[in-house]
């Protein structure tokens, strides 16, 4: 069953995982001897400025909290699918061809995943969020797909980054479930983009085989797919929300 | 000395750095340091401790874990081996043409890269590598002539098999998840890894249809066939796909998307019901076969086993 409002323990160091390329003044609060540190060392450090909009709308906490950052992630890829059927380049699709059934499809996946995520979460839900889509031609073939491509990948990524947050087994195999169909969808569109680019180098850390040798295991990489964290997501996603529909997700950085 | 400018330095060879002086990896826990004042006198010792943990093992693996690992490890090795003898294939001609080679070395790859994670994870726990002597993959258990004898001279067996072994991987590595949560690190390390097997399962399946639907050169311009899932499958899950490629078969594919044991916690790849909510007409048009295709579903370690069990000779340990 759902567990959608489990307090957080109590631990003094057990702050949230700070993502790579964070800011040195902030990653020095998530030390345990930051202030310290940051007495001794933050003299000649550049300043960075804090980028705050006052009007995000916070996921909230525990997996209350991710459930609603994947609901929101949810929403916008479900609004943009919708949107697609307005454009010329959907309309212009053959009844029975695989493109048009493809993006049914996923118009359809990403409404059930919305859906489903708006009714476990019930009174704990985000409001509905107003997308922005008008940096997307939805006229232009190249322009639904690239963008579709960018959803896709970006909604992978953001549930293998925040797998490590979630508290319940259940929850966590309930994101397992949505996630391989993302990647599903994900390498389709890329497929349907470049041949052959189910994979690639900017979603996975590909793994070369060592020139000499042919054993398993030997060579460079991982061929494991790059995670997301939340702030990195956000700070995609809320590109295609309307002002007072941007997240946050404080909790989670 | 300059901890900030050291680790800036660390971080232009090892990005991951960060990740690496987490706290939720306990590097600093050890040290007690919540909320006390650290003296410059401390700091040298300090350092090298935190540097000595965030870059070296710092936990002991539990069994449980171990077993979700050389589990997956063992499948990796399965499907390593299995695509690795394909690219070899050129009796009586190249068994994968040139279109699909590019495809196939990179799902290699990445299952060589998996195998590569997994053993630096498992360290002396890992199992040893099986080599390819350990497999039949014609489903004969080294003592039969199985159904799949034309694995590697026939594509389209040869895409039938690789789509069971794909998405067998990406049910196991979702039904092992919840062992690892312990661990955060490892666990985000299984779900990088189980996204990839994903995208595989979707591009061998696009390959399946262009092969069995007759544009070699594209499948993506070929929708997928719910009167032919068999051999038309979308790249997605359709119900239980009507048994996979090869229902009909001894070892059958049907259990590699039907219901694994208890069914409460494992369904079949058919389940429109997700944590007590219906999912069907939730909206328009979210049929039974919608509602499937938009949620994967697990599959239990035993049943995962009884699968693979049946690529491997009889006379090994593997999946047993």
């Amino acid at each position: 069953m759902m567990t959608n409002s489990v307090s957080q323990p109590t631990n003094l160091v057990a702050t949230p995982a700070a993502p790579a390329g964070v800011p040195r003044r902030d990653f020095l609060r998530y030390t345990g001897a930051g202030a310290a540190l940051a007495g001794l060392f933050l003299a000649g450090c550049d300043d960075d400025t804090d980028n705050v909009d006052t009007n995000l709308l916070d996921v909230g906490t525990g997996d209350t909290g991710i459930l609603n950052y994947a609901y929101g992630l949810e929403q916008l890829e479900a609004a943009f699918y919708a949107q697609i059927k307005n454009g010329a380049y959907y309309k212009g699709l053959g009844a029975s061809s695989a493109e048009k059934q493809i993006l049914d499809d996923l118009a359809l996946h990403e409404q059930a995943h919305a859906d489903f995520f708006k009714g476990v979460l019930a009174g704990n839900a985000i409001r509905a969020l107003e997308p922005d889509f008008s940096k997307i031609n939805f006229d232009d073939r190249s322009s639904v797909l690239t963008n579709a491509q960018a959803f896709e990948d970006l909604g992978v990524a953001a549930y293998n980054g925040a797998g490590r947050f979630i508290q319940s087994a259940a929850n966590l195999t309930l994101a397992g479930k949505i996630v391989s169909v993302e990647a599903r969808h994900a390498a389709l569109i890329r497929d349907l983009r470049q041949y052959n680019s189910f994979v690639a180098s900017d979603v996975v850390d590909v793994f070369t085989p060592s020139p000499t040798s042919t054993m398993p295991g030997v060579g460079t990489g991982t061929g494991k797919e790059r995670s997301k964290r939340p702030q990195e997501v956000l700070a995609t996603a809320n590109q295609f929300l309307k002002a007072g529909s941007r997240l946050s997700a404080t909790s989670f950085s | 000395m300059d901890l900030l400018k050291l680790i800036s330095d660390i971080e232009k060879v090892d990005p991951e750095v960060y990740e690496r002086l987490n706290p939720r990896r306990r590097v600093f826990r050890h040290f007690g340091l919540a909320g006390k004042a650290v003296t410059a006198a401390m700091l040298p010792g300090l350092v090298s401790g935190i540097f000595q943990r965030a870059y070296g093992q710092t936990t002991a693996l539990t069994p449980e874990i171990i077993a979700v690992l050389n589990l997956a490890l063992s499948l990796e090795y399965l499907e390593f081996y299995f695509y690795d003898s394909g690219l070899k294939a050129t009796i009586p001609t190249q068994l994968i043409p040139a279109t699909d080679r590019p495809a196939f070395e990179t799902i290699r790859n990445d299952e060589s890269g998996h195998i590569k994670v997994l053993r630096e994870v498992l360290g002396s726990a890992a199992i040893p590598d099986p080599t390819v002597s350990a497999f039949d993959y014609t489903g004969g258990r080294g003592v039969l002539p199985g159904p799949f004898a034309t694995v590697f001279t026939d594509y389209k067996m040869f895409l039938g098999v690789a789509q069971s072994f794909v998405d067998t991987g990406v049910r196991a590595y979702k039904g092992g998840a919840p062992v690892l949560m312990p661990n955060k690190d490892i666990l985000e390390s299984a779900l990088n890894i189980h996204s990839v097997e994903a995208r595989h399962s979707s591009h061998v399946r696009t390959v399946r249809r262009a092969v069995e639907g007759g544009n070699p050169s594209n499948g993506t311009t070929l929708a997928g066939n719910l009167s032919n899932l068999n051999k038309i499958p979308k790249s997605w899950i359709s119900g239980i796909d009507n048994g996979g490629p090869s229902p009909d078969t001894n070892p059958s594919t049907r259990p590699v998307y039907d219901r694994g044991n208890p069914e409460a916690m494992y369904p079949a790849e058919s389940n429109t019901t997700q944590a007590g909510a219906n999912i069907i007409n939730t909206a328009a048009g979210i049929t039974a076969v919608a509602a499937s295709e938009a949620f994967d579903e697990p599959l239990d370690p035993t049943t995962v086993k009884s699968i693979a069990r049946n690529f491997v000779k009889s006379t090994t340990n593997l999946f047993v």
